[in-house]
């Protein structure tokens, strides 16, 4: 990636698959503030402690590996494999862009 | 009129079919979960309204999903399952050593006394208990240390626990089965753990006569006889009838041998139900006829029951934890199919009709009589 961290707060839009948006109890995107620098690690631990339901359906909580079939995208870019302390791009960051967690195409 | 509540879990959701004591006419309420694997959904028997239902798919894990109005509501509870300590490694499809890892829970045992007690039985193959309703989980990590555990290796499903049979007389007794491992006992609450084997064989693994290393596939008691349990295993129908200490074939004049769930009648300890099924290979009845054999001789001598049950071109299989008994007079009997077919016999297997034909494939199918 290629973003700059930004080191001021930031409000995080954040899309859900259905399934975890119907085990949150939310409807349309879930809005985080997160403190600086909005990182993939920090959004997503933002998104657990407004929602402890969703521990352990998209990463391990102990280890915090991502399941393998979630996938997280922003900026029509594939960060999943980036580490957790990777900056978000800086659209997602402005909220201009929302961060997605996406269920992976598989079947079943 | 007492009336009864059928708890079913299925590949892709719950359901709950309630009727009342004539189990004839039912209610169908589902999908719960939808579009999730609900290998078990059960009620406590201290608290009925009180169900529990293990809620997993290969995107989004395991979720622990519990309803305190009978499962008209439900809220996602503690799904957090910790091994204790460093969980080390068991075998490998190819011998090697491979790391414990969760993966999903099997089967959910409530106590029979004590509505926030509960146990799981997961894969890879442990026993948690939760003391209060399933918020948080506690590995019973007793068994999987006892000294065996490095030499469990999965079995097809995958190394799971997936049984577990509560002792009516003394709440610190019980036994769990693993696949494929076998049976395990313990009389300390889960503290230590004994194998109980004896007498099983099982052809698949070097040592047929192995202290650990069978495929037991489900065990049923009945609660008058605590000390009688019956087993279908990989192959073979096993009775012990000295807490599982020693093991003998009741296979009798089954057809095949074969097969994954067994159950006990209600009021007769000595009426043992099961669904042979023809070959580890050929997960479908014998002949593509589905029937399900009954012995009132506690083993050995079985007949088969047919009225109502498809006699041709069925090919469908029956899991382990697919079958269930109630308690009303009679004792009617359940079961499920991957073919989504949900079974009633009302008069304890002489004769079924279907409550639902079209489901997703059966997982798991729990009955409560209810007053």
């Amino acid at each position: 990636m290629t973003d700059a961290p930004v080191t001021r707060g930031a409000t995080i839009r954040v899309k859900l698959p259905g399934h975890l948006r119907k085990l949150a109890g939310v409807d349309g995107e879930v809005t985080l503030d997160v403190t600086a620098p909005a990182t993939l690690g920090s959004v997503l631990r933002a998104l657990e402690e407004r929602h402890p339901v969703l521990r352990g359906t998209m990463r391990d909580p102990m280890t915090g590996r991502r399941r393998a079939f979630v996938r997280f995208f922003a900026c029509e870019q594939d960060l999943s494999h980036e580490p957790p302390d990777s900056p978000l791009p800086d659209a997602v960051v402005r909220g201009a862009e929302p961060f997605l967690v996406v269920g992976a195409m598989a079947g079943g | 009129m007492s009336g009864v509540r059928v708890l079913v879990g299925t590949r892709k959701g719950a359901f709950v079919l309630t009727s009342d004591g004539t189990r004839k006419d039912w209610k169908v309420d589902g999908p719960h979960f939808a579009g999730w694997e609900v290998y078990h959904l059960t009620g406590s028997p201290a608290e009925p309204e009180r169900l529990f239902a293990s809620q997993s798919g290969g995107w989004y894990g395991q979720v622990v999903q519990r309803s305190d109005d009978g499962g008209t509501t439900w809220a996602p509870v503690g799904n957090t399952f910790t091994y204790d300590g460093v969980p080390g490694t068991h075998q490998w499809y190819d011998g090697t050593p491979h790391p414990w890892e969760f993966a999903r829970v099997w089967h959910l045992e409530p106590s029979p006394t004590d509505p926030d007690l509960v146990y799981a039985g997961v894969e890879d193959a442990a026993l948690f208990r939760s003391t209060d309703g399933g918020t948080s989980w506690d590995e019973l990590s007793g068994l999987r240390k006892h000294g065996s555990g490095p030499a469990w290796q999965p079995g097809a499903g995958g190394m799971c626990l997936h049984t577990i049979v509560l002792d009516p007389r003394d709440p610190a007794r019980m036994h769990v089965a693993i696949s494929a491992a076998g049976v395990f006992r313990t009389d300390d609450a889960g503290a230590t753990w004994q194998p109980t084997n004896h007498g099983l064989r099982s052809e698949g693994i070097p040592d047929p006569d192995a202290e650990v290393g069978h495929c037991v596939h489900n065990l049923a008691r009945h609660p008058s006889r605590p000390d009688t349990l019956f087993m279908q295993k990989h192959w073979d129908v096993m009775r012990s009838d000295d807490g599982g200490d020693n093991w003998a074939d009741i296979g009798g004049n089954l057809p095949t041998d074969f097969g994954f769930p067994i159950d006990v009648h209600a009021h007769e300890p000595d009426t043992v139900y099961v669904v042979p099924i023809t070959s580890d290979s050929e997960h479908f009845p014998p002949d593509g006829r589905l029937r399900v054999y009954r012995s009132r001789t506690g083993g050995n001598e079985w007949e088969p029951l047919t009225d109502g049950l498809p006699q041709a071109n069925c090919y469908v299989n029956v899991l382990r934890d697919a079958m269930a008994v109630d308690s009303l007079d009679g004792s009617g009997i359940y079961f499920g199919t991957t073919g989504g077919q949900v079974y009633v016999s009302p008069d304890a297997g002489d004769s079924w009709s279907p409550i639902v034909r079209d489901l997703p494939a059966v997982l798991s199918v729990e009955v409560q009589t209810l007053p």
